[in-house]
Protein backbone atom coordinates (compact mmCIF):
# COMPACT_ATOMS: atom_id res chain seq x y z
CA UNK A 1 0.00 0.00 0.00
CA UNK A 2 1.11 3.59 -0.61
CA UNK A 3 1.92 5.67 2.44
CA UNK A 4 2.78 9.39 2.48
CA UNK A 5 4.01 11.32 5.49
CA UNK A 6 6.39 14.07 6.54
CA UNK A 7 9.83 12.77 7.46
CA UNK A 8 12.24 15.17 9.15
CA UNK A 9 10.41 18.08 7.56
CA UNK A 10 10.25 16.66 4.01
CA UNK A 11 7.34 14.94 2.29
CA UNK A 12 7.93 11.25 1.50
CA UNK A 13 5.69 8.78 -0.27
CA UNK A 14 6.44 5.12 -0.76
CA UNK A 15 4.94 1.70 -1.37
CA UNK A 16 5.11 -0.51 1.75
CA UNK A 17 3.95 -3.95 2.77
CA UNK A 18 0.95 -3.63 5.15
CA UNK A 19 2.91 -5.56 7.79
CA UNK A 20 5.94 -3.23 7.66
CA UNK A 21 6.97 -1.65 10.95
CA UNK A 22 7.98 2.01 10.87
CA UNK A 23 11.43 1.05 12.23
CA UNK A 24 12.10 -1.20 9.21
CA UNK A 25 10.70 1.30 6.73
CA UNK A 26 12.99 3.99 8.12
CA UNK A 27 16.06 1.77 8.17
CA UNK A 28 15.67 -0.38 5.09
CA UNK A 29 13.43 1.54 2.68
CA UNK A 30 14.49 5.08 3.54
CA UNK A 31 18.11 4.47 4.55
CA UNK A 32 17.84 6.19 7.94
CA UNK A 33 19.74 3.69 10.04
CA UNK A 34 20.13 5.89 13.13
CA UNK A 35 17.10 4.36 14.88
CA UNK A 36 18.15 1.01 16.36
CA UNK A 37 16.32 -2.21 17.11
CA UNK A 38 17.11 -3.39 20.63
CA UNK A 39 14.18 -5.59 21.54
CA UNK A 40 11.50 -5.23 18.88
CA UNK A 41 8.78 -5.26 21.52
CA UNK A 42 8.51 -1.81 22.98
CA UNK A 43 10.68 -2.34 26.06
CA UNK A 44 14.04 -0.70 25.35
CA UNK A 45 13.39 2.57 23.50
CA UNK A 46 16.39 2.24 21.13
CA UNK A 47 13.97 2.77 18.23
CA UNK A 48 12.40 5.97 19.63
CA UNK A 49 11.20 8.51 17.03
CA UNK A 50 8.63 11.31 17.24
CA UNK A 51 5.19 10.76 15.76
CA UNK A 52 3.35 14.07 15.59
CA UNK A 53 5.85 15.40 18.12
CA UNK A 54 5.53 12.65 20.75
CA UNK A 55 8.13 9.96 21.43
CA UNK A 56 7.00 6.50 20.29
CA UNK A 57 8.70 3.14 19.79
CA UNK A 58 8.96 2.80 16.00
CA UNK A 59 9.15 -1.00 16.37
CA UNK A 60 5.51 -0.90 17.52
CA UNK A 61 4.19 1.45 14.84
CA UNK A 62 2.85 -0.16 11.68
CA UNK A 63 4.14 2.07 8.87
CA UNK A 64 0.66 2.62 7.47
CA UNK A 65 -0.26 4.41 10.71
CA UNK A 66 2.25 7.13 9.82
CA UNK A 67 0.14 8.19 6.83
CA UNK A 68 -0.54 11.90 6.88
CA UNK A 69 1.55 12.35 10.03
CA UNK A 70 4.84 13.92 11.03
CA UNK A 71 7.77 11.59 11.74
CA UNK A 72 11.10 12.83 13.12
CA UNK A 73 14.14 10.65 13.65
CA UNK A 74 17.56 10.97 15.28
CA UNK A 75 18.86 12.21 11.91
CA UNK A 76 16.91 15.44 12.52
CA UNK A 77 18.86 16.30 15.68
CA UNK A 78 21.78 18.73 15.45
CA UNK A 79 24.85 16.89 16.83
CA UNK A 80 26.27 20.17 18.10
CA UNK A 81 23.40 20.36 20.59
CA UNK A 82 24.58 17.17 22.28
CA UNK A 83 27.88 18.41 23.68
CA UNK A 84 26.66 18.47 27.28
CA UNK A 85 25.48 14.87 27.05
CA UNK A 86 28.78 13.69 25.60
CA UNK A 87 30.71 15.47 28.34
CA UNK A 88 28.58 13.98 31.14
CA UNK A 89 29.14 10.41 29.95
CA UNK A 90 25.61 9.87 28.68
CA UNK A 91 26.91 7.47 26.05
CA UNK A 92 29.30 4.53 26.15
CA UNK A 93 28.70 1.66 23.72
CA UNK A 94 26.09 3.80 21.95
CA UNK A 95 23.46 1.13 21.31
CA UNK A 96 20.82 2.99 23.32
CA UNK A 97 22.04 6.48 22.43
CA UNK A 98 19.83 7.38 19.45
CA UNK A 99 16.75 6.56 21.50
CA UNK A 100 18.07 8.24 24.63
CA UNK A 101 18.84 11.39 22.66
CA UNK A 102 15.35 11.46 21.13
CA UNK A 103 13.61 11.27 24.50
CA UNK A 104 16.11 13.66 26.09
CA UNK A 105 15.62 16.25 23.32
CA UNK A 106 11.85 15.94 23.59
CA UNK A 107 12.17 16.67 27.30
CA UNK A 108 14.47 19.60 26.59
CA UNK A 109 11.87 21.02 24.21
CA UNK A 110 9.15 20.61 26.87
CA UNK A 111 10.69 21.84 30.12
CA UNK A 112 7.15 22.32 31.48
CA UNK A 113 6.97 18.54 31.88
CA UNK A 114 9.48 18.79 34.70
CA UNK A 115 6.85 20.47 36.89
CA UNK A 116 4.92 17.18 37.02
CA UNK A 117 7.55 14.54 36.17
CA UNK A 118 11.18 13.86 36.97
CA UNK A 119 13.68 13.40 34.14
CA UNK A 120 14.14 9.82 35.34
CA UNK A 121 10.44 9.02 34.99
CA UNK A 122 10.34 10.46 31.46
CA UNK A 123 13.50 8.54 30.51
CA UNK A 124 12.25 5.23 31.95
CA UNK A 125 11.44 3.83 28.50
CA UNK A 126 15.07 4.05 27.36
CA UNK A 127 17.09 1.18 28.75
CA UNK A 128 20.88 1.48 28.92
CA UNK A 129 23.23 -1.31 29.94
CA UNK A 130 26.36 0.83 30.18
CA UNK A 131 26.02 4.23 31.81
CA UNK A 132 24.06 3.47 34.96
CA UNK A 133 21.81 6.38 33.90
CA UNK A 134 23.48 9.04 36.06
CA UNK A 135 25.46 10.33 33.07
CA UNK A 136 22.24 10.54 31.06
CA UNK A 137 20.33 12.42 33.74
CA UNK A 138 23.28 14.76 34.43
CA UNK A 139 23.62 15.42 30.70
CA UNK A 140 19.94 16.30 30.41
CA UNK A 141 20.15 18.67 33.37
CA UNK A 142 23.28 20.35 32.01
CA UNK A 143 21.85 20.68 28.52
CA UNK A 144 18.50 22.05 29.76
CA UNK A 145 20.46 25.10 30.83
CA UNK A 146 22.13 25.46 27.46
CA UNK A 147 19.01 25.56 25.31
CA UNK A 148 17.30 23.58 22.62
CA UNK A 149 18.07 20.40 20.69
CA UNK B 1 -5.68 -3.80 5.67
CA UNK B 2 -8.79 -1.68 5.94
CA UNK B 3 -8.52 2.02 6.77
CA UNK B 4 -11.91 3.51 7.67
CA UNK B 5 -12.25 7.24 8.38
CA UNK B 6 -15.68 7.18 10.04
CA UNK B 7 -17.34 5.06 12.73
CA UNK B 8 -20.05 3.98 10.27
CA UNK B 9 -17.45 2.75 7.81
CA UNK B 10 -15.60 0.87 10.55
CA UNK B 11 -18.85 -0.79 11.72
CA UNK B 12 -19.70 -1.80 8.19
CA UNK B 13 -16.25 -3.43 7.83
CA UNK B 14 -16.75 -5.32 11.10
CA UNK B 15 -20.12 -6.67 9.96
CA UNK B 16 -18.84 -8.30 6.74
CA UNK B 17 -18.74 -11.84 8.15
CA UNK B 18 -15.89 -14.35 7.94
CA UNK B 19 -13.13 -14.49 10.55
CA UNK B 20 -13.42 -11.71 13.13
CA UNK B 21 -11.24 -8.80 11.99
CA UNK B 22 -8.48 -7.48 14.25
CA UNK B 23 -8.91 -3.83 15.18
CA UNK B 24 -5.78 -1.73 15.58
CA UNK B 25 -5.67 1.39 17.75
CA UNK B 26 -2.29 2.29 19.33
CA UNK B 27 -0.93 -1.13 18.28
CA UNK B 28 1.08 -1.59 21.50
CA UNK B 29 -0.57 -4.95 22.14
CA UNK B 30 -1.30 -5.96 18.55
CA UNK B 31 2.24 -5.34 17.23
CA UNK B 32 3.90 -7.48 19.87
CA UNK B 33 2.44 -10.53 18.10
CA UNK B 34 2.53 -9.02 14.63
CA UNK B 35 2.60 -11.50 11.74
CA UNK B 36 5.42 -10.87 9.27
CA UNK B 37 3.08 -11.62 6.41
CA UNK B 38 -0.39 -10.16 6.81
CA UNK B 39 -1.59 -11.43 3.46
CA UNK B 40 -1.19 -15.03 4.63
CA UNK B 41 -3.68 -14.42 7.44
CA UNK B 42 -7.31 -15.39 7.03
CA UNK B 43 -8.54 -12.23 8.72
CA UNK B 44 -8.87 -8.55 7.93
CA UNK B 45 -7.10 -5.86 9.92
CA UNK B 46 -9.02 -2.64 10.56
CA UNK B 47 -6.92 0.40 11.42
CA UNK B 48 -8.81 2.83 13.63
CA UNK B 49 -6.12 5.53 13.63
CA UNK B 50 -7.78 7.42 10.77
CA UNK B 51 -11.17 7.69 12.51
CA UNK B 52 -10.70 11.18 13.89
CA UNK B 53 -14.05 11.31 15.69
CA UNK B 54 -12.73 8.65 18.12
CA UNK B 55 -9.90 10.90 19.36
CA UNK B 56 -9.67 12.88 22.53
CA UNK B 57 -11.39 13.53 25.83
CA UNK B 58 -14.67 15.36 26.40
CA UNK B 59 -16.73 16.49 29.38
CA UNK B 60 -20.44 16.89 30.09
CA UNK B 61 -22.08 17.97 33.35
CA UNK B 62 -22.21 14.42 34.62
CA UNK B 63 -19.46 12.48 32.85
CA UNK B 64 -16.00 12.32 31.36
CA UNK B 65 -15.79 10.56 27.99
CA UNK B 66 -12.58 9.01 26.72
CA UNK B 67 -12.83 8.48 22.96
CA UNK B 68 -11.69 5.06 21.78
CA UNK B 69 -8.42 6.59 20.56
CA UNK B 70 -7.76 8.58 23.76
CA UNK B 71 -4.29 7.63 25.01
CA UNK B 72 -2.71 7.49 28.44
CA UNK B 73 -0.68 10.57 27.55
CA UNK B 74 -3.87 12.49 26.62
CA UNK B 75 -5.05 11.84 30.18
CA UNK B 76 -1.71 12.70 31.79
CA UNK B 77 -1.68 16.05 29.97
CA UNK B 78 -5.28 17.07 30.75
CA UNK B 79 -5.04 18.78 34.15
CA UNK B 80 -8.76 18.55 34.72
CA UNK B 81 -8.59 14.74 34.68
CA UNK B 82 -5.88 14.97 37.32
CA UNK B 83 -8.16 17.04 39.52
CA UNK B 84 -11.32 14.97 39.15
CA UNK B 85 -10.02 11.49 38.41
CA UNK B 86 -6.53 11.32 39.89
CA UNK B 87 -6.41 7.53 39.69
CA UNK B 88 -6.61 7.69 35.89
CA UNK B 89 -3.46 9.80 35.89
CA UNK B 90 -1.60 7.65 38.39
CA UNK B 91 -2.41 4.48 36.45
CA UNK B 92 -1.53 6.13 33.11
CA UNK B 93 1.87 7.19 34.43
CA UNK B 94 2.59 3.61 35.46
CA UNK B 95 1.79 2.06 32.08
CA UNK B 96 5.04 1.04 30.37
CA UNK B 97 6.91 4.30 29.80
CA UNK B 98 6.23 7.51 27.89
CA UNK B 99 6.70 5.82 24.48
CA UNK B 100 3.88 3.40 25.37
CA UNK B 101 1.71 6.05 27.08
CA UNK B 102 1.81 8.19 23.93
CA UNK B 103 0.36 5.36 21.82
CA UNK B 104 -1.61 3.02 24.09
CA UNK B 105 -5.36 3.64 24.40
CA UNK B 106 -7.77 3.02 27.28
CA UNK B 107 -10.15 1.20 24.93
CA UNK B 108 -7.30 -1.04 23.73
CA UNK B 109 -6.44 -1.84 27.34
CA UNK B 110 -10.07 -2.85 27.98
CA UNK B 111 -10.44 -5.06 24.90
CA UNK B 112 -6.99 -6.63 25.29
CA UNK B 113 -8.57 -7.93 28.51
CA UNK B 114 -5.38 -8.73 30.39
CA UNK B 115 -6.01 -9.61 34.05
CA UNK B 116 -2.88 -7.53 34.77
CA UNK B 117 -4.07 -4.37 33.00
CA UNK B 118 -3.51 -1.02 34.74
CA UNK B 119 -6.10 1.11 32.94
CA UNK B 120 -8.98 -1.28 33.61
CA UNK B 121 -8.89 -1.32 37.46
CA UNK B 122 -8.99 2.45 37.85
CA UNK B 123 -11.78 2.80 35.28
CA UNK B 124 -13.72 0.04 37.04
CA UNK B 125 -13.26 1.72 40.43
CA UNK B 126 -14.86 4.84 38.92
CA UNK B 127 -17.83 2.81 37.53
CA UNK B 128 -16.87 3.34 33.88
CA UNK B 129 -19.20 2.22 31.10
CA UNK B 130 -18.01 0.74 27.79
CA UNK B 131 -19.85 2.27 24.83
CA UNK B 132 -20.00 0.08 21.70
CA UNK B 133 -21.40 0.60 18.21
CA UNK B 134 -22.24 -1.85 15.46
CA UNK B 135 -24.35 -1.74 12.34
CA UNK B 136 -27.27 -2.81 14.53
CA UNK B 137 -26.96 0.01 17.06
CA UNK B 138 -25.38 1.25 20.27
CA UNK B 139 -24.85 -0.88 23.36
CA UNK B 140 -23.48 0.16 26.73
CA UNK B 141 -22.05 -2.29 29.24
CA UNK B 142 -20.72 -1.44 32.67
CA UNK B 143 -17.01 -2.28 32.82
CA UNK B 144 -17.57 -4.30 36.01
CA UNK B 145 -19.96 -6.52 34.02
CA UNK B 146 -17.92 -6.55 30.80
CA UNK B 147 -15.64 -9.54 31.47
CA UNK B 148 -17.07 -13.04 31.67
CA UNK B 149 -13.87 -15.12 31.82
CA UNK B 150 -10.19 -15.10 30.87
CA UNK B 151 -9.98 -12.78 27.83
CA UNK B 152 -13.74 -13.27 27.34
CA UNK B 153 -16.00 -10.28 27.28
CA UNK B 154 -19.46 -9.08 26.44
CA UNK B 155 -18.43 -7.66 23.10
CA UNK B 156 -19.43 -9.23 19.81
CA UNK B 157 -16.80 -9.27 17.09
CA UNK B 158 -18.88 -6.81 15.03
CA UNK B 159 -18.91 -4.28 17.85
CA UNK B 160 -16.54 -1.34 17.92
CA UNK B 161 -15.79 0.28 21.25
CA UNK B 162 -16.36 3.97 20.51
CA UNK B 163 -15.85 5.43 23.98
CA UNK B 164 -15.44 4.84 27.69
CA UNK B 165 -17.70 6.96 29.85
CA UNK B 166 -16.90 7.75 33.47
CA UNK B 167 -19.52 9.30 35.77
CA UNK B 168 -18.39 12.45 37.60
CA UNK B 169 -18.74 12.00 41.34
CA UNK B 170 -17.02 13.37 44.40
CA UNK B 171 -14.68 10.77 45.89
CA UNK B 172 -13.48 11.09 49.46
CA UNK B 173 -11.17 8.06 49.32
CA UNK B 174 -9.26 6.94 46.24
CA UNK B 175 -5.94 5.23 45.65
CA UNK B 176 -4.20 3.05 43.10
CA UNK B 177 -1.32 0.71 43.84
CA UNK B 178 0.71 -1.28 41.34
CA UNK B 179 3.28 -3.79 42.48
CA UNK B 180 5.69 -4.78 39.72
CA UNK B 181 9.27 -5.99 39.46
CA UNK B 182 10.39 -2.42 38.76
CA UNK B 183 8.75 0.98 38.54
CA UNK B 184 8.52 1.35 34.75
CA UNK B 185 8.07 -1.18 31.94
CA UNK B 186 6.69 -3.80 34.31
CA UNK B 187 3.49 -5.81 34.20
CA UNK B 188 1.82 -5.86 37.59
CA UNK B 189 2.15 -8.76 40.02
CA UNK B 190 -0.70 -7.20 41.98
CA UNK B 191 -2.84 -4.16 41.22
CA UNK B 192 -5.41 -2.41 43.42
CA UNK B 193 -7.76 0.51 42.85
CA UNK B 194 -10.00 1.71 45.68
CA UNK B 195 -12.58 4.50 45.50
CA UNK B 196 -15.38 5.69 47.76
CA UNK B 197 -18.19 8.01 46.70
CA UNK B 198 -21.93 8.43 47.27
CA UNK B 199 -22.27 5.26 45.19
CA UNK B 200 -20.39 3.26 47.83
CA UNK B 201 -17.07 1.45 48.05
CA UNK B 202 -15.25 0.06 45.03
CA UNK B 203 -12.33 -2.27 45.60
CA UNK B 204 -10.89 -3.52 42.30
CA UNK B 205 -8.01 -5.97 42.05
CA UNK B 206 -5.77 -6.89 39.12
CA UNK B 207 -3.53 -9.92 38.51
CA UNK B 208 -5.33 -12.05 41.09
CA UNK B 209 -8.08 -13.67 39.01
CA UNK B 210 -8.95 -14.49 35.39
CA UNK B 211 -10.04 -10.91 34.87
CA UNK B 212 -9.63 -7.60 36.62
CA UNK B 213 -12.49 -7.71 39.12
CA UNK B 214 -14.35 -6.01 41.92
CA UNK B 215 -13.80 -7.60 45.32
CA UNK B 216 -17.42 -7.62 46.41
CA UNK B 217 -16.92 -9.44 49.71
CA UNK B 218 -14.37 -6.83 50.77
CA UNK B 219 -16.65 -4.04 49.54
CA UNK B 220 -19.50 -5.52 51.62
CA UNK B 221 -17.31 -5.58 54.69
CA UNK B 222 -16.51 -1.89 54.16
CA UNK B 223 -20.14 -0.94 53.51
CA UNK B 224 -21.22 -2.59 56.75
CA UNK B 225 -18.43 -0.82 58.64
CA UNK B 226 -17.22 -4.12 60.09
CA UNK B 227 -14.32 -3.97 62.51
CA UNK B 228 -11.08 -4.84 60.71
CA UNK B 229 -8.21 -5.21 63.15
CA UNK B 230 -5.59 -7.04 61.11
CA UNK B 231 -4.48 -8.06 57.65
CA UNK B 232 -5.96 -11.46 58.46
CA UNK B 233 -9.46 -9.97 58.70
CA UNK B 234 -9.05 -8.68 55.13
CA UNK B 235 -7.75 -12.04 53.91
CA UNK B 236 -10.87 -13.91 55.00
CA UNK B 237 -13.11 -11.66 52.93
CA UNK B 238 -10.64 -11.45 50.06
CA UNK B 239 -10.57 -15.25 49.64
CA UNK B 240 -14.18 -15.11 48.47
CA UNK B 241 -13.22 -12.60 45.79
CA UNK B 242 -9.96 -13.69 44.22
CA UNK B 243 -8.31 -16.81 42.78
CA UNK B 244 -4.65 -15.95 42.28
CA UNK B 245 -2.26 -18.35 40.53
CA UNK B 246 1.48 -19.00 40.34
CA UNK B 247 2.97 -17.77 37.08
CA UNK B 248 6.16 -16.26 35.64
CA UNK B 249 5.64 -12.98 37.46
CA UNK B 250 4.65 -14.09 40.93
CA UNK B 251 3.00 -16.67 43.17
CA UNK B 252 -0.54 -17.08 44.45
CA UNK B 253 0.62 -16.79 48.07
CA UNK B 254 2.54 -13.57 47.42
CA UNK B 255 -0.35 -12.05 45.51
CA UNK B 256 -2.94 -12.73 48.18
CA UNK B 257 -0.71 -11.53 50.98
CA UNK B 258 0.39 -8.35 49.24
CA UNK B 259 -3.12 -7.46 48.07
CA UNK B 260 -4.52 -7.91 51.60
CA UNK B 261 -1.78 -5.69 53.00
CA UNK B 262 -2.32 -3.01 50.40
CA UNK B 263 -6.02 -2.95 51.28
CA UNK B 264 -5.45 -2.98 55.03
CA UNK B 265 -2.72 -0.35 55.14
CA UNK B 266 -4.44 1.79 52.50
CA UNK B 267 -7.67 1.96 54.50
CA UNK B 268 -6.34 2.09 58.03
CA UNK B 269 -7.07 5.52 59.44
CA UNK B 270 -9.28 6.24 56.43
CA UNK B 271 -12.16 3.81 56.68
CA UNK B 272 -14.22 3.64 59.88
CA UNK B 273 -13.90 0.18 61.35
CA UNK B 274 -10.22 -0.25 60.43
CA UNK B 275 -7.84 -0.16 63.36
C1 LIG C 1 6.54 -2.40 26.40
C2 LIG C 1 5.08 -2.46 26.79
C3 LIG C 1 4.72 -2.13 28.07
C4 LIG C 1 3.38 -2.18 28.46
N1 LIG C 1 3.08 -1.85 29.74
C5 LIG C 1 1.81 -1.94 30.16
C6 LIG C 1 1.48 -1.62 31.51
O1 LIG C 1 2.34 -1.26 32.32
N2 LIG C 1 0.17 -1.72 31.89
C7 LIG C 1 -0.81 -2.11 31.01
O2 LIG C 1 -1.97 -2.17 31.40
N3 LIG C 1 -0.52 -2.42 29.73
C8 LIG C 1 0.76 -2.34 29.28
N4 LIG C 1 1.06 -2.67 27.99
C9 LIG C 1 -0.01 -3.14 27.09
C10 LIG C 1 -0.64 -2.08 26.19
O3 LIG C 1 0.21 -0.97 26.02
C11 LIG C 1 -1.98 -1.57 26.73
O4 LIG C 1 -2.86 -2.66 26.92
C12 LIG C 1 -2.63 -0.54 25.80
O5 LIG C 1 -3.64 0.13 26.50
C13 LIG C 1 -3.22 -1.14 24.55
O6 LIG C 1 -3.79 -0.10 23.76
P1 LIG C 1 -3.52 0.03 22.19
O7 LIG C 1 -4.31 1.17 21.71
O8 LIG C 1 -2.06 0.06 21.92
O9 LIG C 1 -4.15 -1.35 21.71
P2 LIG C 1 -4.01 -2.20 20.38
O10 LIG C 1 -2.76 -3.00 20.43
O11 LIG C 1 -4.24 -1.36 19.18
O12 LIG C 1 -5.27 -3.13 20.61
C14 LIG C 1 -5.39 -3.98 21.75
C15 LIG C 1 -6.63 -4.87 21.61
O13 LIG C 1 -7.81 -4.10 21.66
C16 LIG C 1 -8.56 -4.22 20.46
N5 LIG C 1 -9.11 -2.90 20.22
C17 LIG C 1 -8.43 -1.71 20.22
N6 LIG C 1 -9.28 -0.68 20.08
C18 LIG C 1 -10.52 -1.19 19.99
C19 LIG C 1 -11.82 -0.62 19.85
N7 LIG C 1 -12.00 0.71 19.75
N8 LIG C 1 -12.90 -1.45 19.78
C20 LIG C 1 -12.73 -2.79 19.89
N9 LIG C 1 -11.52 -3.39 20.04
C21 LIG C 1 -10.43 -2.60 20.08
C22 LIG C 1 -7.59 -4.72 19.44
O14 LIG C 1 -8.19 -5.43 18.41
C23 LIG C 1 -6.69 -5.60 20.30
O15 LIG C 1 -7.30 -6.83 20.53
C24 LIG C 1 2.39 -2.60 27.54
C25 LIG C 1 2.76 -2.93 26.23
C26 LIG C 1 4.09 -2.86 25.85
C27 LIG C 1 4.47 -3.22 24.45
S1 LIG D 1 13.44 -1.93 19.58
FE1 LIG D 1 11.67 -0.75 19.83
S2 LIG D 1 11.53 -0.56 21.98
FE2 LIG D 1 13.20 -1.92 21.76
S1 LIG E 1 25.56 3.29 26.20
FE1 LIG E 1 25.58 1.15 25.98
S2 LIG E 1 23.48 0.66 26.23
FE2 LIG E 1 23.53 2.72 26.73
Amino acid sequence: MRVSFTLNGKAVSLEVDPSARLLDTLRYSLGLTGSKEGCGEGECGACTVYLDGLPVNSCLVPTFQARGRRVETIESIDPASLAAMVESGATQCGACTPGVVMTACWLRRHPELLSSHTARELMAGNLCRCTGYDGIVDGIEASMKKGRC
Amino acid sequence: MLTPTTVDEACEMLSRGGAAPTLIAGATDVLVHWPMNLAARDRAYVDLSGVDSLRGISWTDDSLTLGALATYWDVVRETRVGREFPLLVSAARQVGAVQIQSRGTWAGNIVNASPAADGVPVLMAYDAVVVMRSSSGVEEVRLDEFYVGYKKMRRRSDQLVTAVRVPRRAHDVQFFEKVGARRAQAISKVGLAVAHSGAGWRVVAASVAETVRRCRAVEGMLERGEAVRSVGDVVSALRQDISPIDDVRSTAVYRERVLARLIYHGLRGVCPGFS
